[in-house]
């Protein structure tokens, strides 16, 4: 479903994304790893379509179409959902109604129908349980004045509604307690199915308890350097991304 | 040289003349304060207007030379070639459907073009003691003879003046003592220069005594393109010791029109003044509030809302004068601007000598939507008190970029995303109104306005 081929990407002057490739079919999960400033959240952020990167090289493509000639919208309603790693908060707009709009222009370009008020009240009911999300946070606004835990579970919340077939999730875990770690988690493991696909990026094993990964990525210097099984990211754990660094950097000698 | 009393309740003959007199207006409103001179409100007032008009004279028209008008250029309005308004037009009930933003079961008042139109108005029971009304109904009125003119003061400028000058009529209300009107009451004045520029010059006497309660919506709008009309309004606001007055100004004249208004309060111990003023159209506005808390414990929020485009001005100036100790002030404007239009804000709060324990919040905050789109933005707090919490902030930029892009990341259209922000921006405000259908309808307004269709 995703084919990522030779990616280079660049903030201003900056070369982040130095030649990343990856596949993920639908159904998996893939854990992408590595040591800050390794490149891990601009692929988030290229993958979703910020404006600040620039791709220099590479291509991607997302059910055989081009991803990066998509408007973030685009992306999103062909079934591309990125959990952020720091949610927006944006004053005075209300999450409910936030999301409706979210919700039926999804459905709109999948030619559905929109939900009525009835309907997406009964959908909301049922996938914040998922979360152990209170009502009074769909009333508020948008993430303001949200705990960090509250605003990611608002994001799994969302993900939830929004039903995409790839999730990708930006350091989803920073900054969340064991108890909102395991709300988090448990929420997406409902969400996982044979069609729906997570590329969960994390700079600890500790999420990875919760959901379980089929493929764990290194990625180093804007590169996947190393590709293994969830065992690689207990070895990560315990040994640190040194040893990596220092196989990577004699391989270059 | 007050000699002529001809009457004008006919349609007045253009009085263009050159400029003789120093003032660089082409209407020439020595003659035409002196026709006007003898109508209006009966000769009861002619020494205030009187005096009113000599200060304006001396004066002329405020120009870009003056601090206070540095970034509003008024000479369209100074050159304009403006008559005082006389005549009730026709302003049919269905023609005035548009106009009832609060909704058509509401007590309301309506003026054309200056005058009462008892037809179109409304009032149902009010309790007992209640005055609402035309002004010159009431003019032998008590409150209205030591307040009238008091309020906004002599040394408020010449735009001032010059509506003290024409003083024909306005709305007018009187609270009662401990009295609680709980429905809102509306007043409307239209300006129509379907057939000639008019000069129309509300004067507004609204009262609430001690422990009074009250909820007040004054709202502008103007019939007519083909030719300007200039609305120069001025509404004076006493609450009495524990009265709660509550106003929103609403500012929806086209684009033809000139808007000037001077908004003026004085606060007695323990009253509560609320005053929203939403600007969402009109060539050139000027609202002007100066807010005087004049005895302690009162308490008064300034919120403002202006949506600009095409090549509007809109310039809001504010003033609060703490006077004495243990007032609290709370301001807060928001303004879009789009295309070329020009945003002005200028708001001084003074904090006296004596005025400790006070309490003055303000912020502006304002968003440019275009390049070509202008704010200029002045804070000016001046502190002679050394026990007081003060603070003022602004902000102009552009839409929140972050929140645009988590937006669209959720599937939303670029152009419903911006909407949704800057409906969220501007909403605010709005919220702030209390009574309901109101603001839903303000709500609907501003985002017809931001989406630059007709209002």
């Amino acid at each position: 479903m995703l084919t990522i081929n030779n990616l280079h990407a660049r903030i201003e002057e900056k070369e982040i994304l130095r030649g990343l490739s990856l596949e993920v079919k639908p159904g998996e999960v893939h854990a992408i790893m590595g040591p800050n400033g390794s490149g891990k959240s601009t692929l988030a952020s290229v993958l979703a379509g910020r404006e600040d990167y620039e791709v220099t090289e590479g291509a991607v493509s997302f059910y055989g179409e081009d991803l990066l000639e998509m408007s973030p919208e685009d992306r999103a309603r062909k079934g591309l959902f990125l959990a952020f790693q720091y949610p927006v908060e944006i004053p005075g707009v209300s999450n409910a109604n936030f999301l409706k709009t979210a919700v039926n222009e999804i459905r709109k370009s999948r030619g559905q129908d929109p939900l009525d008020s009835k309907d997406f009240l009964a959908l909301m009911k049922e996938k914040m349980k998922l979360v152990e999300m209170d009502k009074s946070m769909t009333q508020r606004s948008v993430n303001e004045g949200f705990s960090g835990g509250e605003k990611k579970r608002n994001e799994v919340f969302q993900m939830a509604m929004l039903e995409p077939t790839l999730c990708v999730l930006d350091e989803t875990d920073s900054g969340l307690d064991i108890d909102a770690l395991r709300i988090v988690a448990n929420g997406v493991n409902a969400l996982r199915d044979q069609n729906r696909s997570f590329v969960v990026i994390t700079h600890y094993q500790r999420l990875l308890d919760y959901i379980v990964p089929d493929v764990v990525h290194v990625l180093y210097k804007g590169r996947i350097v190393k590709t293994g099984t969830k065992e690689l990211a207990l070895e990560l754990e315990a040994k640190g991304y040194d040893w990596i660094k220092e196989e990577v950097e004699s391989a270059a000698i | 040289m007050i000699g002529s009393k001809k009457k004008l309740n006919r349609l007045p003959s253009k009085l263009l003349f050159n400029s003789t007199d120093g003032m660089s207006n082409r209407t020439n409103y020595t003659q035409t304060f002196e026709d006007f001179a003898g109508t209006g409100l009966s000769s009861d007032f002619l020494p205030l207007r009187k005096e009113a008009f000599q200060r304006f004279a001396a004066k002329g028209f405020p120009t870009t030379r003056d601090e206070e008008w540095k970034y509003t250029n008024i000479a369209a309005v100074a050159a304009g070639e403006f008559l005082p308004a006389s005549t009730l037009t026709a302003v049919t009930e269905k023609s005035l459907e548009p106009f009832l933003i609060a909704g058509k079961s509401i007590h309301r008042l309506v003026f054309v073009n200056g005058i009462f139109s008892s037809d179109l108005s409304k009032i149902s029971a009010l309790p007992e003691g209640v005055l609402v009304g035309k002004l010159s109904d009431h003019r032998t009125h008590p409150a209205v003879k030591q307040h009238l003119g008091n309020i906004a003061g002599n040394t408020s400028g010449a735009m001032v003046d010059l509506n003290t000058a024409f003083i024909a009529e306005g709305a007018f209300i009187y609270v009662p003592v401990n009295v609680v009107v709980d429905e809102p009451i509306h007043f409307l004045f239209i300006n129509d220069s379907t057939s000639y520029p008019t000069l129309v010059s509300p004067r507004n006497l609204f009262i609430a005594e001690a422990g009074g309660k009250v909820q007040l919506i004054e709202s502008f709008h103007s019939i007519g393109t083909n030719n300007h009309g200039f609305t120069n309004a001025v509404t004076e606001v006493v609450t009495e010791k524990n009265a709660h007055l509550d106003l929103t100004k609403v500012q929806l004249e086209n684009s033809a029109a000139y808007h000037i208004g001077f908004t003026a309060a004085r606060q007695h111990a323990n009253s509560e003044f609320h005053i929203t003023t939403i600007t969402l159209d009109g060539a050139i506005v000027r609202n002007n509030l100066n807010i005087l808390l004049a005895e302690e414990h009162c308490t008064a929020y300034l919120y403002g809302l202006y949506c600009v485009n095409g090549s509007q001005l809109v310039d809001n100036h504010s003033l609060v004068d703490h006077a004495v100790p243990n007032c609290q002030s709370n301001e807060l404007y928001k303004g879009i601007i789009d295309e070329k239009g020009q945003g002005v804000f200028n708001g001084k709060i003074f904090v006296r000598k004596d005025a400790q324990k006070t309490n003055a919040y303000q912020s502006n905050k304002n968003i440019l939507l275009s390049d070509d789109a202008s704010m200029n933005t002045k804070p000016q707090l001046e502190i002679f008190a050394d026990d007081v919490k003060c603070s003022h902030g602004t902000t102009t930029g552009q839409l929140d970029e972050e929140a645009l892009f988590y937006l669209r990341s959720r599937g939303i259209g670029e152009e419903n995303a911006k909407a949704f922000l800057n409906t969220a921006f501007a909403g605010d405000v709005i919220q702030k109104i209390a009574y309901e259908p109101l603001r839903e309808r303000l709500m609907e307004l501003m985002q017809k306005k931001l989406k630059r269709q007709p209002l």
